[in-house]
């Protein structure tokens, strides 16, 4: 077996032409990621560029409201571009640089990792080409004009179900015929080794934050962690650092769609089984032939078949608990939030506030909860009033 | 000597690709034998998966047409059974990894060697995590074939064509399954270094489609390995394809013989 295992999951399973690829991309990882010169270069781009720390907001009105744990709000809607995919973005393009890459590609759903590629190589000088299904091209519009403004060039993704995974299948594609200039910004703590890693890697400063200030605030750890859960990254972001901290708990929360018990969802350990698609061994929505199976939800972020492969050992070693948030949940959520606390989410990170808001009742309130507030709603402003039915004049 | 090595003995050894079940299961059944009469001497046959990351569009859109039917590994090894009865030539099944994962690397080896197939190419288990399909193969006298490409490094080269069995796969060009105007020296450079190491037969594919290309790469390797055009002919001609494929398949073999 190769390095990066999580367990049982992890791996490297890709075609030979890409394993020069991953292999050149880890020596260059190993190497730079300990150079006081890269660090120190990344935390500038970070907090300079980027807006962190990101701020960790007491969530009174809801708190009250709801009646049980104190909430807390992590903000990476906060940062640049609108999400947490900065940090990861920020990294990885810092990282191709220094290897001599002079283009970045890279797959996105929602559009938020698109945005965040192009961004970093509008900022660094590189040439950028986006691949995103033509399903999400319609659903986020919006960012799909934002990327071309950013100088990146988006690429249709016409083959399977025109989602996530299909964008993954094209840029790896595009990847094999041509690493001598390109790096796979890979978005999220998915693919081949040392994708997992390196992402969260760059992803943990949003735990390390957490920390820091939850401690100023509370003096304390926090009792639960919760975050939502496509592939992960801003659920491993925000729970890595408290993996050894027994106390606390972690919950991630996959997108359930029309609910588990209908075959409109994209709730891949509520339901899925292990299988290796995408570079990795991991759980997937799959039927008893291995075949990936359509998945759905409403959020375009989270409409992904598979989950990164440390989350499938957290699951399994009981570290972390997986729980399924449906459309009508997360909808009521990103409204909610709207109204009382002046916030309006992403869809995606509405799936986390719809857990908190179920869970926060049933803990006392001298019990405290962080939710990761992934990214901002603006991005789904059209389609949720679409979801409700209501006509708007754009 | 392995039945497949055998069949590069004194010959450049043609070996056609068809996607299992595209259209339908009966068409891939009867282009087997056509293909073995018109002189194939293995055929790789590819199991349909969702997510296939190393194809180009014409093999995707065969394995979207083969699923779109309802074809599964049961129904191909079914299929594979009954056209054993009369073909003798190595047969191979190319597939993803999942599709043996999730089925069980120790079920489908029983099955591989229940109907006789000879051996399996799955592009996305590279060397390094072969171990966990490897040895249940072999225990079952099916065995794995091993890729090289162009980026492999010197190294990576002999080290997997030290442990190849049957043939070594040589990736012609970077990216992805596909008919190519111009194929690159890199298969010419990457057979040189793996005859330094291993006697073992090197067939080369991706991007090969037509007699001239067949021509100059079986000056010096020891297969060709024809899949997108071919495809492409049964994508064209669906059911109506077998005239179409042995005509190919002719010409193919005459120009490496």
């Amino acid at each position: 077996m190769t390095t990066g295992r999580f367990g049982p999951y992890g791996g490297r399973y890709i075609p030979e032409t890409l394993m020069g690829a991953v292999r050149e991309l880890e020596e260059a990882y190993e190497h730079w990621r300990s150079d006081p010169g890269f660090t120190s270069e990344l935390d500038a781009l970070l907090c300079g560029y980027a807006g962190r720390p990101s701020l960790l907001t007491y969530a009174a009105k809801m708190t009250a409201d709801l009646g049980g744990a104190k909430i807390y709000l992590k903000r990476e809607d906060m940062n640049h571009t609108g999400s947490h995919k900065i940090n990861n973005v920020l990294g990885q393009a810092l990282l191709a640089k220094k290897m001599g890459k002079t283009r970045l590609i890279a797959e996105t759903g929602a559009g938020q990792h698109g945005v965040a590629t192009a961004t970093a190589a509008a900022l660094l000088d590189m040439d950028c080409e986006v691949f995103m299904g033509a399903e999400d091209m319609e659903r986020q519009a919006l960012n799909v004009y934002r990327m071309e403004l950013l100088g990146a060039t988006v690429t249709k993704v016409v083959s399977g179900t025109g989602t996530l995974k299909d964008a993954v299948n094209a840029t790896m594609r595009e990847w094999a015929g041509r690493m001598v200039d390109t790096h796979y910004c890979l978005g999220s703590v998915m693919g081949p080794h040392p994708f997992p890693t390196l992402v969260r890697d760059f992803q943990a400063v949003i735990g390390r934050e957490i920390r820091a200030q939850f401690f100023e605030a509370e003096g304390r750890l926090p009792d639960a962690i919760i975050a939502c859960v496509g592939g992960g990254s801003n659920a491993i972001g925000s729970f890595y650092e408290f993996i050894d901290d027994a106390t606390v708990e972690l919950i991630g929360c996959e997108a359930a769609g029309c609910g588990v018990d209908t075959p409109r969802h994209a709730a891949t350990l509520a339901k899925g089984s292990v299988g290796v698609l995408h570079g990795m061994k991991s759980y997937f929505c799959q039927d008893e032939f291995g075949q990936i199976m359509p998945v759905y939800s409403i959020s375009a972020g989270l409409d992904y078949p598979g989950i990164g492969p440390e989350h499938a050992l957290l699951h399994d070693a009981d570290r972390a608990r997986y729980v399924p948030v449906t459309d009508d949940e997360a909808v009521e959520a990103f409204g909610y939030l709207a109204r009382t606390e002046g916030i309006i989410p992403a869809i995606e990170s509405a799936h986390a506030l719809a857990f908190a808001m179920r869970y926060a009742p049933r803990l006392g309130p001298d019990k405290s909860i962080v939710v990761t507030l992934s990214g901002r709603g603006d991005k789904d402003v059209a389609a949720i009033a679409r979801y409700q039915g209501v006509a708007l004049h754009e | 000597m392995n039945r497949i090595t055998e069949a590069f003995s004194g010959k450049t050894a043609f070996i056609p690709f068809v996607t299992g079940g595209d259209p339908d299961i009966e068409t891939t059944e009867a282009l087997l034998h056509t293909l073995a009469e018109a002189g194939a001497d293995i055929i790789e046959i590819g199991i349909p998966f969702s997510d296939p990351i190393a194809e180009g569009p014409v093999i995707e859109a065969a394995d979207v047409r083969a699923l779109s039917h309802g074809c599964t590994v049961d129904d191909l090894f079914e299929m594979v059974a009954r056209v054993r009865r009369s073909v003798q030539i190595p047969l191979l099944m190319m597939t993803y990894y999942n599709p043996i994962f999730v089925y069980g690397a120790q079920r489908f080896c029983e099955r591989c060697a229940q109907v006789a197939l000879d051996g399996l190419i799955v592009p996305d288990l590279p060397f390094e995590e072969r171990d966990e399909l490897y040895e249940v193969a072999r225990t079952h006298g099916v065995t794995l074939i091993s890729m090289i490409a162009p980026t492999s490094s010197d190294e990576r080269i002999e080290t997997i064509a030290r442990a190849s069995e049957g043939f070594l796969y040589c990736v012609s060009s970077l990216g992805v399954t596909g008919e190519r105007s111009e194929l690159g020296a890199a298969a010419r450079v990457m057979i040189e270094k793996v005859r330094r190491v291993s006697s073992v037969p090197c067939a080369v594919g991706f991007g090969v489609s037509t007699p001239a290309q067949a021509r100059e790469i079986a000056g010096f390797a020891d297969g060709v390995i024809v899949g997108s055009a071919l495809v492409r002919i049964v994508a064209e001609s669906g059911r109506a394809s077998a005239d179409d494929v042995a005509r190919f398949t002719a010409q193919m073999k005459a120009a490496i013989s």
